[in-house]
């Protein structure tokens, strides 16, 4: 869809969320919206498109508590906001419009959450990404290296990029806007998504990229929607193997599962932003045992992440369970740089070629 | 251990005979400070406190009057405090004086069997001895007992191998009170105790509602007021109950009389007549006609278990105990704690092992108290604030015993949230865990009493809260319906470009009530009446603000002045399915309050809010 529909479409839909209303009260009615429920309890595995989406749980606000006409109130400033900066053709942060809405005196947001919270229900709402609302997030996207060439679209003109020649020792930033890249070529025979920034930098330094012909990219934490759909492009576009390397802990599972099965707040859009070929590569709570890696102990509030997982519909394979049952035994979570214990290589030349050649992938 | 051959040990305990010598009460208290609450320095002022507030309610309570009590906390050198309790009690009469302050152990209820605060005659001396050893100084006591006598003033101590007081100073004394007592006590100690020491004046305070409190800290000054002007009816005494009493006290009772032990029984013991007397006698084989003093050791253990074995009805409790009735305690609780409910429970009087008791007990709920945390516990026992060892209390367990998930409460051992739970323990005897009297002693019979009296108030706490957010519910949908759809509709009319859409019919379908609104734009304050019920609305509407509102239109049928607030009255017919409104020039706020129709059929909506 091009930018121009993008917005058309956006500009329509939002319309008709507010016309709905005015026609509700014209008649005398309460307004009111229903939304998906967005919690765990209503995603559904789409077969077609192997996402996990959004169910049919539907929930209804009307504006009968002042808690749910606040909602609406809000909802209403909001599309009020975005109209304006479609007609203006301006674009802002979703924290400039946080910041914007200290002006709407009973529809301002507590929190940024509250916010974005509310920005993902017009995306629903809409089937538009907020793109096209010309709202984006203000963190930039986290970094790529490894032997694959890109052609993005810059201030500057086109320009085409190697991610190891012509890019410095960090690698490649991820834009916020990944629709605008073209993927050129590449010679790489896997990529690999690591959760913390330590490890990525262990890898580039160790050559581990040249050595395998690896990609690897750096998830910066819980991973933004930009580099998730960075990763949903590369494994369609060049159909490589995506792995993610993550910390042996129960928060470390829930990147991976953003990763492979796309998240519970954004499920509307698992299916751009989820690659659901990615496979888990470790930290595995068995690794833990097997290498006998250094460890803590795991905290209450960490168990009970564990146990939510057990019911979570995305984790509910055998291999999730057999691995989390495993954890919640040993009571230990460690941590991926926690390999260093034996010695800096031991990770590149040791533990990664072996859980790789176990996985088939070289 | 070998056996000595018997010389040698007859020796060594002639030699030990010699080493040792008794050590009187007073030295031993100086050695064991913690039994009476003098463990620490911060601690040592509250319990200085504690010991004379306690004799000066007491005191006033014996003489019917009420009871105002000064209280004065100054530092006077560096860790040394001068603390001042003065009451208008009966005073003491001077023969008196050096015992009760001079002489530990030394009591006037120390033997009788009522509800007191004080009971061992330890207190108010250890505080002496407290002062004595660590400041050096003399107590000052300066006490009247009327009118026409004259007040005198003394320097007391106590001479620590003997337990005997020593008078320093005694003189008559120019006093502007015409009875009451002044004890002045200087003492090493810190204020780190501040909080806990106006803590235990404002929950003394609350269960002795005939009570006022003045408190000088340094340079700060506190009253707590009464809120009852009732002088409380001082409990009367009564004789022990035969299953009430240890062998000691009954050796005492049998030495102290002359008369034959049928006579005694009955004389001396509550509930025992003449039939049970004798029954007592049978059963330990004595004959009723024997001298009750000339009893032999074993003779006045087997009457003693004889007694116990006999059934007896329970001691009478109504005169002994003194409750401080629910009234009192709401009123009391009302004025020093914020809240926006308060129940109190008296239970009915009870006994435990021949003592009588009675428990009372409180909740508190939301107003000012705080909102998160446990629930603040107050402890009393005979009207004193317990207020250390909370942990080791039977109060304590049996609130946590209690299931306050029950009635809506959140529990984490102790009920979480803005609660105050108050629990009253009187009794002739108060089974304490130690000297200190900090905490209750489990005993089953109380914590029944205890546990059906919280439970009680847990109902009817869930009644008031589930009440309260039905209320909260109906205001909350007018809120949303009254204040907020009007502005859904003015945005949503601006993004579809189309004339603002009317939402008068949402509300008048929704409410069913007569609904009133005050808003305030651009100077202009509006009321709006909106009749939406079948009925003739005869209202009278309050307008209270600052507003002089004389450019009403309509103008108010009566507006009255008083300091700066303008009330503004009008009086109308609102005839169902119209809307009456009037607007002046203001500022707007204050209160609009709408009569002349139920509270349920009619909704306040302040749009300014």
């Amino acid at each position: 869809m091009s930018k121009e529909e993008l917005e058309k479409k956006a500009l329509v839909s939002l319309l008709n969320i507010a016309s709905a209303w005015y026609d509700q009260m014209k008649s005398g009615e309460i307004p009111s919206i229903s939304l998906p429920t967005r919690t765990k309890y209503n995603i559904e595995f789409d077969d077609a498109s192997e996402v996990w989406k959004y169910g049919d749980k539907e929930s209804l606000r009307n504006a009968a508590s002042a808690k749910s006409a606040t909602h609406i109130l809000k909802m209403a400033y909001v599309i009020a906001f975005i109209k304006q900066q479609l007609a203006e053709n301006r674009s802002s942060t979703l924290r400039e419009m946080y910041y914007i809405s200290e002006g709407w005196k009973r529809a301002k947001f507590g929190a940024q959450d509250e916010s974005n919270f509310l920005i993902e229900d017009l995306e629903i709402l809409s089937e538009v990404p907020r793109e096209g609302f010309h709202l984006h997030p203000e963190e930039n996207g986290a970094s790529i290296y490894g032997p694959m060439r890109i052609r993005e679209e810059t201030r500057r003109g086109m320009k085409t990029l190697h991610c190891q020649d012509d890019v410095g020792q960090a690698g490649y930033t991820i834009p916020n806007n990944v629709e605008n890249i073209e993927f050129v070529d590449h010679d790489a025979k896997f990529v690999i998504a690591i959760e913390t920034g330590g490890m990525y930098d262990r890898l580039i330094e160790n050559g581990f990229d040249e050595e395998h012909n690896a990609i690897l990219v750096h998830l910066k934490g819980q991973p933004a929607r930009s580099t998730r759909r960075m990763l949903n492009r590369i494994s369609t576009t060049w159909d490589l193997p995506i792995l993610v390397f993550t910390d042996g802990d129960p928060w470390s599972y829930r990147i991976y599962g953003s990763v492979a099965y796309g998240a519970i707040k954004s499920a509307h859009m698992s299916e751009m932003l989820a690659t659901p070929k990615a496979q888990f590569l470790g930290l595995r709570p068995s690794d833990i045992r097997d290498y006998n890696l250094p460890s803590d102990k795991l905290s209450d509030k960490d168990i009970e992440a564990l146990r939510s997982e057990l019911t979570d519909p995305r984790f509910a394979t055998d291999y999730w369970r057999k691995e989390i049952n495993l954890q919640i035994d040993m009571g230990l979570k460690s941590e991926q740089q926690a390999f260093a214990a034996r010695g800096l290589d031991f990770v590149t030349k040791k533990y990664l070629p072996d859980r790789l050649t176990a996985m088939g992938i070289i | 251990m070998p056996q000595l051959p018997r010389w040698l040990r007859l020796v060594l305990a002639d030699e030990l005979a010699k080493q040792q010598r008794s050590i009187s009460v007073a030295e031993f208290f100086e050695k064991n400070k913690h039994l009476l609450g003098f463990d620490s320095p911060t601690r040592g002022v509250i319990t200085t406190i504690k010991e004379a507030v306690d004799n000066s309610l007491d005191a006033c309570e014996e003489a019917q009057v009420l009871p105002d009590i000064f209280i004065s906390i100054k530092k006077t050198g560096p860790e040394v405090f001068r603390i001042i309790v003065e009451d208008n009690g009966p005073g003491i009469v001077p023969k008196q004086i050096p015992f009760v302050f001079g002489k530990l152990l030394y009591g006037s209820r120390f033997h009788q069997i009522r509800q007191t605060r004080g009971q061992q005659g330890i207190g108010i001396s250890a505080a002496v001895l407290y002062a004595q050893l660590t400041s050096g100084l003399p107590t000052i006591v300066i006490s009247r007992t009327g009118p026409k006598e004259p007040a005198y003033r003394f320097e007391i101590q106590i001479k620590i191998e003997t337990n005997e007081p020593d008078i320093l100073v005694q003189e008559p004394f120019e006093w502007d009170r015409i009875h009451g007592t002044r004890v002045q006590i200087e003492f090493k100690s810190t204020m780190a105790a501040k909080k806990k020491l106006l803590e235990y004046l404002r929950y003394t305070s609350v269960v002795n509602p005939h009570a006022r409190f003045r408190v000088e800290l340094d340079d700060e000054s506190f009253t707590f007021e009464r809120v009852s002007q009732e002088v409380i009816v001082c409990p009367v005494a009564i004789q022990p109950h035969p299953h009430g009493i240890e062998l000691g006290q009954f050796k005492r009772m049998t030495a102290a009389t002359d008369l034959k032990l049928l006579e005694f029984l009955v004389e001396g013991f509550s509930r025992v007549g003449k039939k049970i007397a004798q029954e007592m006698c049978d059963r330990a084989g004595l004959k009723g006609t024997l001298k009750a003093n000339g009893l032999s050791a074993d003779q006045q253990k087997a009457l003693l278990a004889a007694m116990q074995e006999i059934v007896v009805p329970a001691p009478p409790t109504s005169q002994c105990l003194s409750p401080i009735g629910e009234e009192l305690i709401r009123r009391g609780l009302d004025k020093e704690f914020q809240m926006d409910f308060v129940a109190a429970r008296t239970r009915p009087n009870a006994v435990f092992s021949g003592h009588p008791f009675m428990v009372e007990a409180a909740i508190g709920y939301g107003g000012k108290l705080p909102a998160e945390g446990n629930a603040i516990i107050l402890r009393f026992a005979n009207r004193v604030p317990l207020m250390y060892q909370q942990g080791a209390c039977a109060i304590t367990e049996c609130i946590m015993n209690v299931n306050w998930r029950a009635y809506n409460l959140s529990q984490q051992g102790l009920p979480m949230g803005p609660v105050l739970i108050l629990v009253h323990v009187a009794s002739t005897n108060v089974p304490f865990t130690s000297e200190s009297k900090d905490a209750i002693a489990s005993i089953p019979e109380i914590e029944k009493e205890i546990v059906l009296a919280l439970q009680d108030l847990g109902r009817e706490l869930k009644n008031f809260v589930s009440r309260r957010d039905k209320n909260k519910l109906a205001e909350d949908r007018a809120r949303a319906v009254c204040a907020i759809i009007p502005e859904i509709a003015e945005k949503v009319s601006e993004i579809v470009e189309k004339p603002l859409v009317d939402t008068t019919p949402i509300e008048g379908k929704l409410m069913k009530k007569l609904i009133a609104k005050k808003a305030t734009r651009n100077g202009k304050v509006t009321l709006e009446l909106a009749n939406y019920s079948n009925y003739d609305g005869e209202i009278t509407a309050y307008d209270i603000s600052a507003d002089d509102a004389a450019d009403a239109v309509p103008k108010a049928d009566f507006v009255s002045e008083m300091d700066g607030q303008f009330t503004k009255v009008w009086k109308m017919t609102i005839p169902p399915k119209t809307v009456w409104h009037t607007e002046y020039s203001g500022k707007g706020g204050g209160i609009l309050e709408i009569r002349g129709i139920d509270d349920n059929k009619k909704m306040v909506v302040d749009l300014d809010v």
